[in-house]
């Protein structure tokens, strides 16, 4: 599940609490600063000094004890051997095939349940309640739903005379697999986004266009697409961020088999880190930090630039 | 005319929906009831002999009762993680949303790069055996709060902008100082932001496995989420206590989500498209 409250990404609008109070001379403020001291030793200790000190440490041959300065070595590695060049490959395919099907599905499930149709409870909860399960548990589930001879998949295509790819097995459709399941664990959030966004538009829009006698399919084009846009600008951001530093499900379904061929950096990271390659993995995460931040700011600040209405 | 072409779209999803959402969880129940060698050919079938409940035992006592101890570690590292994290995050986001300073600038910054950078893994392990906390679920339960912080903070924050200064005003006027304004005064009114904040943060925390993965290693105090991981391949002959095992973590965000289903979408959806 993605850790990210949706609040985070969308403009902010001025509240009566936003505003500054009156400046009380020589009487001291209610909000104290030392309301931050401890969150603020937990979050700089654990959090921003690794960070600041992984800039470092991506630069050495490591070994726990001593690291060894060795300039850009490492990085030098990553785009030279294969392996490594073809996480970084992946992990872009990943989270651009995430995102995407997550917009797209997300979007078409989000209109179909805001429209007036039977069981919508039912199909709401059904549909969000992947989102909630463990990852792990299934990442197993669909391994063995997968499974190329006897998994349920493709015996039940076999039914209609269709031969099911190997998924897992085949390196040509061992990544796309992992991100279908993926995208069928995600979806729930991005339709819930969208609900969210849908149900906010003005009825008055619906009724008007409906007076102009525009069909559902006008209403799509002309109404919940434009006016659901900061719904696609969260969606899109979220599962890009999710998509890029993704590792659990794909742990758990291939070890970034076979071969190298579902390997992501964040998989690459773990394996140097087993392999005792402290320099390497580290460097690995450089790279994945500076991926997701050349990324997904300036598509923030792009998608959030232009205003709808 | 209009009702019939409506309902049919219904219909449709529903036909949709079994076979996606439904059969892999129908698959997962269906399976933990199997015995070993009704499993073994993955078949989704009515078990020959219905075993859940020696599949259960037979999860419980594999490995010398791992999956218990698991269990007992990933309730409390759920429940202190999530208790330190509405504590510190609701003091942080009131003062960073009631104060304004020179450092907001600052503090905001760091709130949302804390959603966007990944986590450097290695050097935060070596800060943790500095610290004499490797391996050690305390050492995990402030790594849960120190990731889990900025989405906590966030929606904190949100909420507090609703309720009004003169709240606050009201309150310092009657006497209350800096500890009083906020647990008795401020900390009541947070209540529903509080209960999405328990609730989505104790399914990621329980579902974590990556950071217990990295930073809580070993069997002897491994988490629900990596006894599932380990058992997988050790377990590759067992299907049928292998899916026990995922029947029985499921159960926790289940029970969250019959209960608290409400909370859940709005905590995720909240604020997301009012522009």
């Amino acid at each position: 599940m993605a850790t990210i409250p949706a609040t985070a990404l969308a403009p902010k609008r001025a509240t009566s609490a936003d505003r500054p109070p009156k400046k009380r001379k020589g009487i001291k403020s209610p909000y104290s600063m030392w309301f931050y001291l401890i969150p603020a030793i937990i979050y700089v200790v654990l959090f921003i000094a690794p960070t600041f000190a992984s800039f470092f440490y991506s630069l050495t041959r490591w070994n726990l004890f001593t690291a060894q300065f060795i300039g850009f070595g490492n990085f030098v590695e990553f785009f030279q051997e294969q392996n490594l060049t073809q996480g970084l490959i992946n992990t872009g395919i990943y989270a651009v095939v995430t995102s995407g099907l997550k917009v797209v599905l997300g979007m078409l499930i989000g209109v179909v349940l805001t429209s007036q149709i039977i069981a919508r409870g039912y199909l709401r909860s059904v549909v969000f309640f992947p989102v909630l399960v463990s990852t792990i548990g299934v990442g197993i589930t669909f391994a063995v739903l997968m499974n190329p001879t006897s998994g349920l998949i493709n015996k039940s295509l076999a039914l209609v005379g269709i031969q099911g790819p190997a998924w897992l097995t085949d390196p040509a459709w061992a990544l796309l697999s992992v991100a279908f399941v993926d995208v069928w664990k995600g979806v729930g959030l991005a339709t819930v986004i969208y609900i969210a966004g849908i149900v906010s538009i003005p009825v008055e829009y619906f009724e008007a266009a409906k007076m102009d006698g525009a069909g559902p399919f006008k209403n799509f084009t002309q109404i919940i697409l434009p006016l659901a846009r900061p719904a696609t600008v969260t969606v899109i951001i979220l599962s890009l961020i999710g998509g890029l530093r993704s590792f659990d499900l794909i742990w758990a379904m291939t070890r970034g088999g076979p071969g190298f061929t579902s390997d992501v950096i964040a998989s690459v990271i773990y394996k140097q880190y087993q392999a005792g390659f402290y320099g390497l993995s580290t460097a690995g995460n450089v790279i994945l930090f500076l991926l997701v931040t050349v990324i997904v700011m300036p598509l923030s600040w792009f998608l959030n630039r232009k205003e709808v209405y | 005319m209009r009702t019939l072409k409506k309902s049919w779209v219904g219909i449709v999803a529903i036909l949709v929906s079994i076979p996606v959402f439904l059969v892999p969880f129908a698959f997962i129940i269906l399976t933990a009831m199997k015995g070993k060698l009704d499993a073994a050919d993955l078949g989704f079938t009515w078990p020959k002999k219905i075993e859940l409940w020696d599949n259960i035992v037979g999860v419980v006592q594999a490995r010398d009762g791992q999956a218990l101890v698991a269990f007992i570690n990933s309730t409390v590292l759920t429940v202190a993680s999530v208790t330190l994290l509405v504590i510190l995050a609701s003091m942080v986001a009131f003062v960073l949303q009631r104060r304004p300073s020179r450092w907001n600038g600052l503090i905001n910054f760091l709130v949302l790069s804390g959603l966007i950078i990944p986590p450097a893994v290695v050097p935060t392990i070596t800060v943790l055996q500095g610290l004499q906390l490797f391996g050690t679920l305390p050492g995990l339960i402030l790594i849960e709060v120190a990731f889990g912080m900025s989405f906590c903070v966030l929606l904190f924050r949100a909420f507090l902008a609703t309720i009004p200064r003169e709240v606050d005003e009201a309150a310092i006027i009657d006497g209350a100082g800096t500890l009083r304004l906020f647990f008795q005064v401020i900390f009541p009114l947070l209540r529903s932001v509080v209960i999405t904040v328990i609730v989505v943060q104790s399914v990621v925390i329980f579902n974590d496995f990556t950071n217990p993965l990295y930073f809580l290693p070993g069997d002897a105090n491994a988490t629900v989420q990596l006894t599932l991981f380990n058992f997988q391949s050790e377990f590759n002959t067992s299907w049928n206590l292998l899916f026990t095992d995922i029947l029985l973590i499921t159960i926790p965000p289940l029970v969250m989500f019959l209960f608290f289903n409400r909370q859940i979408v709005a905590g995720l959806a909240s604020g997301s498209v009012k522009g």
